[in-house]
C-alpha cells in the first residue's frame, strides 16, 4: 500500500480513537495516537493477515505490549475489517467486547490479553520460539512504550529473544518520551535506548514513527536481518494529531470532552 | 455522608507523617498522581523517589532503606505490589522483617473501567500468607488515615489496601481504631456480618435492611485482617450462632478465609461469604461491577437470610 493511502487510513483511525475514548468517558488517547501510524501500518501493509480468517495458519501476530493503547488496536482492526467500527464505540462499558485492556478472548485479531506493562514482549519470545520449532512462517510483532521498557522483565525477553536468535521477532517502542508521571528523563531515564538493545545482541532501527516510508523500510529491514531480533525506536510525539494533546502528558489517561473530541475530530478532517 | 476515596486519604496522611517524622520515605512507580504519593512530593521532594514502571524494583529498593534505618511507604496499584512484586516482597521485605509499608492502591472491582487486568482479588490472599506480614484494609477515609499513621509508627512490615473509588465517610474523627482490633460498629444477636474495606458501608445498610424483617445483625469492620482478631470473631460466633464475610476481593484466601479459619478451629457456625466469587472481572462503573459480580448490600443480605 502507498504512503498517502496509509495517511488516510491512519487519519481515520485516529478518529475512531477519539470518538471511542470519549464515548467511554476515560481511557488513553496520548499513547494511542503517538502508535497511529505504526499500528496501521502493521496491519495494512506489513502483516501477513486475513480479517475473514483471524485464525489463519501462518499468519504474522503482534501484540500490543502497552496495553492501555488498546483503542489503536481496536480502530485498526476495525478499519481493517475484523469488525465494524460502531462496535467499538461500546468501549469499557459493561459487558462489551472492548475491554479498557485488550482481551483475547472477545475481540477478533488479538492475540494476546494485555495491561500489565512488560508481559507482552515476553510473551512474544514464546510465540516466537514455538514458530521457529514449528518451521511457521509467522513473524511477531511488539509494541512497547518507553516508560514500559523501565521493567526489567523486557530486559529479560530483550536477552533470550538475542539468546535464541529470534529473527523472526521485530519490537518496536514508541518513543514519545512521555509516560504518565511526565518526562521519561524526569521520572526514569531510559536512554539510550538504541544503544541498550544493541548491547542485549538485537539490531537497531531509529526511525520517524509518523513517516510511513521510514516505518516500511525499518520492517524490510527487519525481515532482511537474520540471526537476530531487530528493535525499531520509533520517535512520536504523545497525542499525534490533535494540536491540543500533543506531546502533553495530561492526555494520558483522560477522555476529551464533547468540545474537545468535536475540536479533534476536525483537525483530523474527520466527520463528527 | 461526605465522601473521600481511602488513597486520597493516604496522601493527606503522609505530609501529616511527614513533618513529625524525617525519617519518612515515600517511593511510586509512575503511578504517583494516582496513588496520591504525589501530595508528599509536593511538600517533600528530596523524600521522594520515583522508580520508574519498575515495580521489583520498587520494593527490592524499599527494603535497602528500609534496612539503612528509613521508614518507607511504597506505592502503586495493588495488582503490581502484591501480584507483579510478590516474590520481592516475601523475601526481602517479609523474610527480613524490613521497616516497608506496602500502601497499595486501586484494589479491587470498584478500579472500574481499566478491567480485569488491573483489578486485583488476591492481594489479601498472598500478603496474608507472609510472615511477619500485617494486612490492613481500610473501609473509610478517617480510619485509613489512623490506620496508615499506626502501621508507619510500628516496626516491620505492613500492607495497606487502598481503593480508587469516593467511598462514605462513617467514622466521626475522634473515633477510636486501633491496628488489629476489629471495630464493633452495630451490635446485634442473630447473625454477625464481618466486613473490611468499602463491604464494611455496605453490610450497615444491609443489617438495617434485615433489621426490618427482625433480624438483629452485628456488625464488625474488620479492617486488619492480619494478625486477625479472634477474640472480636469467637464471641460474635458463639453469641450469635451465624457468620457471614464481606470483602471487595476472591472468596478465596482472603477475610472469608481467614474467619473461617478461626471459626471452625474454635467454635464452628454456619457461615457464608460474599466476594468475588473465583472469577476475572471486566470494564464498567464501579456500581454496576458491584451489583454484577455480587458486592453490594443486596447480596449480603441474601447470604444472610440463606443462613436461616
Ligand atoms: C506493570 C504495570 N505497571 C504500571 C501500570 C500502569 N501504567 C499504565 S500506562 C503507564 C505509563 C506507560 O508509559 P509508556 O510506556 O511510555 O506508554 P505511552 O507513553 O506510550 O502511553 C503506567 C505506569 C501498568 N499498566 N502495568
Ligand atoms: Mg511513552
Amino acid at each position: 500500500m502507498n504512503t498517502k493511502e496509509l495517511e488516510q487510513i491512519a487519519k481515520k483511525v485516529r478518529v475512531d480513537i477519539i470518538k471511542a475514548i470519549h464515548a467511554a468517558g476515560s481511557g488513553h488517547p496520548g499513547g494511542s495516537l503517538s502508535a497511529a501510524d505504526i499500528v496501521t501500518a502493521l496491519y495494512f501493509d506489513e502483516m501477513n493477515i486475513d480479517p475473514a480468517n483471524p485464525k489463519m495458519e501462518g499468519r504474522d501476530k503482534f501484540v500490543l505490549s502497552k496495553g492501555h493503547a488498546g483503542p489503536v488496536q481496536y480502530a485498526a482492526l476495525a478499519e481493517r475489517g475484523y469488525f465494524p467500527v460502531e462496535d467499538m464505540m461500546s468501549l469499557r462499558k459493561l459487558g462489551s467486547k472492548f475491554q479498557g485492556h485488550p482481551n483475547m478472548h472477545y475481540v477478533p485479531g488479538i492475540e494476546m490479553s494485555t495491561g500489565s506493562l512488560g508481559q507482552g514482549m515476553a510473551v512474544c519470545v514464546g510465540m516466537a520460539l514455538a514458530n521457529k520449532m514449528d518451521e511457521n512462517p509467522g513473524r511477531i510483532y511488539t509494541l512497547l512504550g518507553d516508560g514500559e521498557i523501565q521493567e526489567g522483565l523486557i530486559w529479560e525477553a530483550a536477552m533470550s529473544a538475542s539468546h535464541y536468535h529470534l529473527d523472526n521477532m521485530v519490537a518496536i517502542v514508541d518513543n514519545n518520551g512521555l509516560q504518565i508521571d511526565g518526562k521519561n528523563d524526569d521520572v526514569m531515564t531510559v536512554k539510550p535506548i538504541d544503544e541498550k538493545f544493541k548491547a542485549f545482541g538485537w539490531h537497531v532501527v531509529v526511525i520517524d514513527g509518523h513517516n510511513f516510508d521510514e516505518i516500511l523500510a525499518a520492517f524490510k529491514e527487519a525481515k532482511e536481518t537474520k540471526g537476530r531480533p531487530t528493535a525499531i525506536i520509533a520517535k512520536t510525539h504523545k497525542g499525534q494529531g490533535v494540536s491540543f494533546m500533543a506531546d502533553d502528558p495530561g492526555w494520558h489517561g483522560k477522555a476529551p470532552n464533547e468540545e474537545q473530541a468535536k475540536q479533534a475530530v476536525e483537525e483530523l478532517g474527520g466527520e463528527w | 455522608m461526605e465522601k473521600m476515596a481511602t488513597r486520597k486519604a493516604y496522601g493527606q496522611a503522609l505530609v501529616e507523617i511527614g513533618s513529625e517524622n524525617q525519617n519518612l520515605v515515600v517511593m511510586d512507580a509512575d503511578l504517583s498522581g494516582s496513588t496520591m504519593t504525589k501530595e508528599f512530593k509536593k511538600v517533600y521532594p528530596e523524600r521522594f523517589f520515583n522508580m520508574g514502571i519498575a515495580e521489583q524494583d520498587l520494593y527490592a529498593a524499599a527494603a535497602g532503606l528500609a534496612l539503612s534505618g528509613k521508614v518507607v511507604c511504597a506505592s502503586t496499584f495493588a495488582m503490581f505490589a502484591a501480584g507483579r512484586a510478590f516474590e520481592i516482597i516475601r523475601n526481602s521485605i517479609g523474610y527480613t522483617g524490613a521497616n516497608v509499608k506496602i500502601c497499595a492502591t486501586h484494589a479491587g472491582i470498584t478500579v472500574g473501567e481499566d478491567g480485569a487486568s488491573h483489578q486485583t482479588f488476591e492481594d489479601l490472599a498472598l500478603m496474608r500468607t507472609i510472615p511477619k506480614m500485617t494486612v490492613v484494609n481500610p473501609s473509610d477515609g478517617v480510619s485509613a488515615k489512623k490506620l496508615i499513621k499506626q502501621a508507619v509508627a510500628m516496626d516491620g512490615p505492613c500492607y495497606i489496601r487502598l481503593g480508587r473509588a469516593e467511598v462514605p465517610v462513617f467514622y466521626e474523627e475522634d473515633a477510636d481504631i486501633s491496628l488489629g482490633k476489629g471495630n464493633l460498629l452495630k451490635d446485634g444477636k442473630d447473625v454477625t456480618i464481618i466486613a473490611t474495606g468499602i463491604m464494611v458501608n455496605e453490610a450497615m445498610m444491609a443489617a438495617s435492611d434485615l433489621e426490618k424483617e427482625g433480624i438483629s445483625a452485628r456488625v464488625i469492620d474488620m479492617h486488619t485482617i492480619k494478625p486477625l482478631d479472634e477474640e472480636i470473631i469467637l464471641k460474635a460466633a458463639k453469641e450469635t450462632g451465624k457468620v457471614v464475610t464481606a470483602e471487595e476481593h476472591s472468596v478465596i484466601g482472603g477475610l472469608g478465609s481467614a474467619v473461617a479459619e478461626v471459626v471452625v478451629k474454635n467454635c464452628p457456625v454456619k457461615m457464608a461469604m460474599v466476594g468475588q466469587m473465583d472469577t476475572f472481572g471486566e470494564s464498567g462503573k464501579p456500581d454496576q461491577l458491584k451489583e454484577k459480580y455480587g458486592m453490594t448490600s443486596k447480596d449480603i443480605y441474601e447470604k444472610v437470610k440463606s443462613l436461616f
